[in-house]
C-alpha cells in the first residue's frame, strides 16, 4: 500500500525532527499558559485619583471604593504635574457645586474606572446628604406633628407611631444584590471568552505552517519530482499528507483542548468530544490550506509571507470581535473564512453547550472547505506531473 | 524491425512564448546507452520531463515501450535519477530505498532482496542504516542511483548522474551501467562531461531546441572531422576551437 508507506515516511521524518515537534506541541501550550497568566492578572485595574479642593464627603466615598487610591493636592498645578508624570490617572477639581475631571486617558479601562468610581462616590455622598436632610426634615416634621398631635387626641397619636414603625425599617435596610452566572463564575473574564477562539487559532496556525513547509521542502529538495516519477497517484500523495498530518493534528488538538480545559480551568458547558471534533475539522482545513498555499511559494521565506496576508486577518473574523455590528461587505467576506465557522461552533459548544448536531451548518461549511481545498491540491500537483 | 524503448517524434515545447524545444527526434533501442549532450539551458531536462510525462509536449509525441506518454503505469518500469539527489535526509539509506521501492510498486516479498542488490551495486551495503544527513556527497549520489536502479527497470533515465562524484566512483558507475546495458536494458543519460560522451553508444547533440546530430561518437567525430566529442560539441555550437 503506497499510502501507508507515505504516511509512515512522513511520520518518521516528523518524529525525528524534534524542533518541529516542539513547535507543534509545546509552543501553543506555552503561549496559552502565558496568555492566561497575563490576562487574568490584568483583570483588576488599579487607579490613583488626584483631587483638588474636593469636599471630604466625596473624597471619603472615593477612598472606600476598591482598587481606587486617592491623593489630595493643594493646587491644580501640582495635580497636573503629577498627572503628566503618570503618578495619577485623573485629577478631580471641584468648582463650587460643579466638578471637573481631567483624565490621563492613556488606558481606556482606567479612564472608565475613574469615571465610574467618581460617579458612584458622588451619588453615594449625595444620597447621604439627602438622607440627612430627609431625616432632619422628618424629625422636624414629627416634632411638629407631635406638637399638633399632642394637642389632639391619643387615637391619632397611635396612627403616627404606626407610620414611623413602618418607615424606619425600610430606610435602614439596604437592598442586597445576589449574583448568579449562567456561564462560569464571578472570576470569568475576557480571557475565558477568547480562549476557545485562541485555541482553534493555534490549531489552525501551527498545522497550516508545518504542513505547508513539509510539502514545500518535498518540492524544493526534488523528492516530489522523484515521487512523481513513480506510478504513485497524485491523490495518494495528497491523502498521504492529509492523513499523516491529520494524525498529528488529532494529538495536538486533544492536547491543547485538555490543557485549556483542565489546566486553565475553563468551563465547557457542552461536550468535550464535540470541541475536539470541531478543532480537528479545522486542523484538516488548515492542512489542505497550507499545502495549497505552499504551491505558490518558492521558499520557506515566501511561505512565511503568507502569514500576515492570510493568517492574521483570519483572527478578526474568528469571533474575537463581534461581527454583527460590522459593515455588510466585511460580513460578506467573513463567510470565506474557515475560522469564523469553527470559532462560532466552538464558542457555542463551550459557552452555551450547543450540541454538535445543531452545528450542521458550520460542519458542512468546514467540510466544503476541506473538499474544495483537497481537490485543488490534487489538481495542483498536475503542475509537476501531467497524469 | 527493432522495437524502440523510447521514441521521441517531432517533439516541441514552449513555456509561454519561450520556445525551449523546436523539433526533437530521438530513439532508444534495447540494450544501448544514449548520451544526451548540450549546453546548459539547451533543454536536456525538458526532454527528460516530457519523456517521463511530467510535462506535456506542445507538439509531437513521446512514446515509451510503444505507448504514448504521459502514462502513469509505465513509470513503474522506468528508473529516474534527477540532477538533485532528492533524498529524505532524516531517513536512513535503507528507509529511502524502501520508500521508493514501495512507490515503484515493488512487491513486499521482492523488496528486501531488491534493496540488498542495488545497495551492493553502488557499494552502500555497509552504510544503509545510517541517516542520509551523515552521508558524503558521493554517497548521496550513489544512493540516488540505487533508487533509480530499484526494480530492474527496462529504461533508466539519468540526469547528470556523475556530477560531484570522484573519478574512481565514476568509473564504477559506468562499469555498472555497462553491465545493465548487457542485460538488454536501455539507458538515457544526460551529461556535460565530454569524456563520458565517448562511452555511450550514440550521442544526441542538443542545440537550439533541435537534435543537431545523433550518431555514434566515432561517426560524429568523422562527420565533424575532429578527434573528440568535446570538439564535436564546440564545433556544432559554432565556437572556434583552438587547433593545436
Amino acid at each position: 500500500m503506497r499510502i501507508i508507506a507515505i504516511i509512515e515516511r512522513i511520520l518518521k521524518e516528523l518524529f525525528r525532527d524534534k524542533r518541529t515537534l516542539a513547535l507543534m506541541f509545546i509552543a501553543p501550550i506555552l503561549v496559552m499558559l502565558l496568555m492566561s497568566v497575563i490576562f487574568n492578572t490584568n483583570s483588576v485595574t488599579n487607579v490613583t485619583v488626584g483631587t483638588v479642593g474636593v469636599s471630604s464627603k466625596v473624597t471619603n466615598e472615593i477612598k472606600k471604593i476598591k482598587h481606587v487610591h486617592l491623593k489630595t493636592y493643594q493646587t491644580q498645578e501640582k495635580a497636573k504635574h503629577a498627572l503628566t508624570k503618570q503618578k495619577i490617572d485623573a485629577v478631580i477639581k471641584q468648582n463650587g457645586h460643579n466638578y471637573h475631571i481631567m483624565y490621563a486617558n492613556t488606558d481606556a479601562t482606567k479612564t472608565a474606572k475613574v469615571k465610574l468610581a467618581f460617579q458612584n462616590a458622588l451619588t453615594i455622598s449625595n444620597v447621604k446628604a439627602l438622607k440627612q436632610a430627609l431625616s432632619k426634615s422628618t424629625q422636624a416634621n414629627t416634632q411638629l406633628k407631635a406638637q399638633i398631635l399632642a394637642l389632639e387626641q391619643k387615637v391619632t397619636q397611635q396612627k403616627v407611631k404606626k407610620q414611623k414603625a413602618a418607615q424606619s425599617p425600610q430606610s435602614q435596610k439596604a437592598a442586597k444584590i445576589s449574583n448568579t452566572y449562567v456561564y462560569g463564575d464571578h472570576n470569568t473574564g475576557y480571557y475565558d471568552k477568547i480562549l476557545p477562539i485562541l485555541m482553534s487559532f493555534f490549531v489552525f496556525f501551527f498545522v497550516f505552517l508545518i504542513s505547508g513547509m513539509a510539502l514545500l521542502k518535498e518540492r524544493t529538495s526534488g523528492t516530489l519530482n522523484r515521487l512523481l516519477a513513480t506510478p504513485v497517484k497524485r491523490s495518494v500523495i495528497i491523502f498521504g499528507y492529509m492523513l499523516s498530518y491529520g494524525i498529528l493534528a488529532v494529538i495536538q488538538t486533544i492536547l491543547i483542548v485538555l490543557i485549556v480545559v483542565w489546566l486553565l480551568d475553563i468551563e465547557v458547558v457542552g461536550s468535550m468530544i464535540a470541541v475536539v471534533i470541531m478543532n480537528l475539522l479545522l486542523a484538516l482545513v488548515a492542512l489542505a490550506f497550507g499545502i495549497l498555499l505552499s504551491t505558490f511559494a518558492n521558499s520557506e521565506f515566501q511561505m512565511m509571507q503568507f502569514i500576515p496576508l492570510v493568517i492574521v486577518p483570519q483572527i478578526f473574523f474568528s469571533g474575537l470581535v463581534p461581527l454583527d455590528t460590522m459593515p455588510t461587505w466585511i460580513k460578506a467576506l467573513s463567510y470565506l473564512i474557515p475560522l469564523k465557522y469553527s470559532g462560532e461552533a466552538i464558542n457555542g459548544i463551550i459557552l452555551h453547550g450547543t450540541s454538535i448536531f445543531d452545528l450542521g451548518f458550520e460542519i458542512t461549511m468546514l467540510l466544503l472547505f476541506l473538499v474544495i481545498l483537497t481537490s485543488l491540491n490534487i489538481w495542483g500537483l498536475r503542475r509537476y506531473r501531467k497524469v | 524491425m527493432q522495437t524502440n524503448i523510447l521514441e521521441l517524434e517531432h517533439l516541441a515545447k514552449s513555456f509561454g512564448k519561450k520556445r525551449v524545444l523546436a523539433d526533437i527526434n530521438l530513439t532508444v533501442i534495447p540494450g544501448e546507452i544514449i548520451g544526451l549532450i548540450g549546453p546548459s539551458g539547451a533543454g536536456k531536462s525538458t526532454v527528460i520531463k516530457i519523456a517521463l510525462g511530467m510535462e506535456v509536449a506542445t507538439n509531437g509525441t513521446a512514446k515509451i515501450f510503444q505507448k504514448e506518454m504521459p502514462n502513469r503505469q509505465l513509470l513503474s518500469d522506468i528508473g529516474y535519477m534527477a540532477q538533485t539527489d532528492a533524498l529524505y535526509m532524516s531517513l536512513t539509506g535503507y528507509e529511502n530505498l524502501h520508500f521508493f521501492g514501495v512507490m515503484k510498486g515493488l512487491k513486499a516479498s521482492k523488496l528486501a532482496s531488491a534493496i540488498e542488490y542495488v545497495a551492493a551495486v553502488v557499494n552502500l551495503t555497509a552504510d544503509l542504516n545510517r541517516r542520509v544527513v551523515e552521508y558524503s556527497g558521493g554517497m548521496m549520489r550513489r544512493l540516488s542511483l540505487a533508487i533509480a536502479l530499484l526494480g530492474d527497470p527496462q529504461l533508466l533515465i539519468l540526469d547528470e548522474p556523475t556530477v560531484g562524484i570522484d573519478p574512481a566512483l565514476r568509473q564504477q558507475i559506468w562499469a555498472e551501467l555497462g553491465r545493465i546495458k548487457m542485460t538488454g536494458r536501455s539507458i538515457l543519460i544526460t551529461t556535460h562531461v565530454m569524456d563520458e560522451a565517448e562511452l555511450v553508444d550514440r550521442v544526441a547533440l542538443l542545440l537550439d531546441g533541435t537534435v543537431m546530430a545523433f550518431d555514434t561518437p566515432q561517426k560524429l567525430k568523422q562527420l565533424y572531422q575532429v578527434d573528440s566529442v568535446e570538439k564535436v560539441f564546440l564545433k556544432a555550437e559554432g565556437v572556434e576551437t583552438c587547433e593545436s
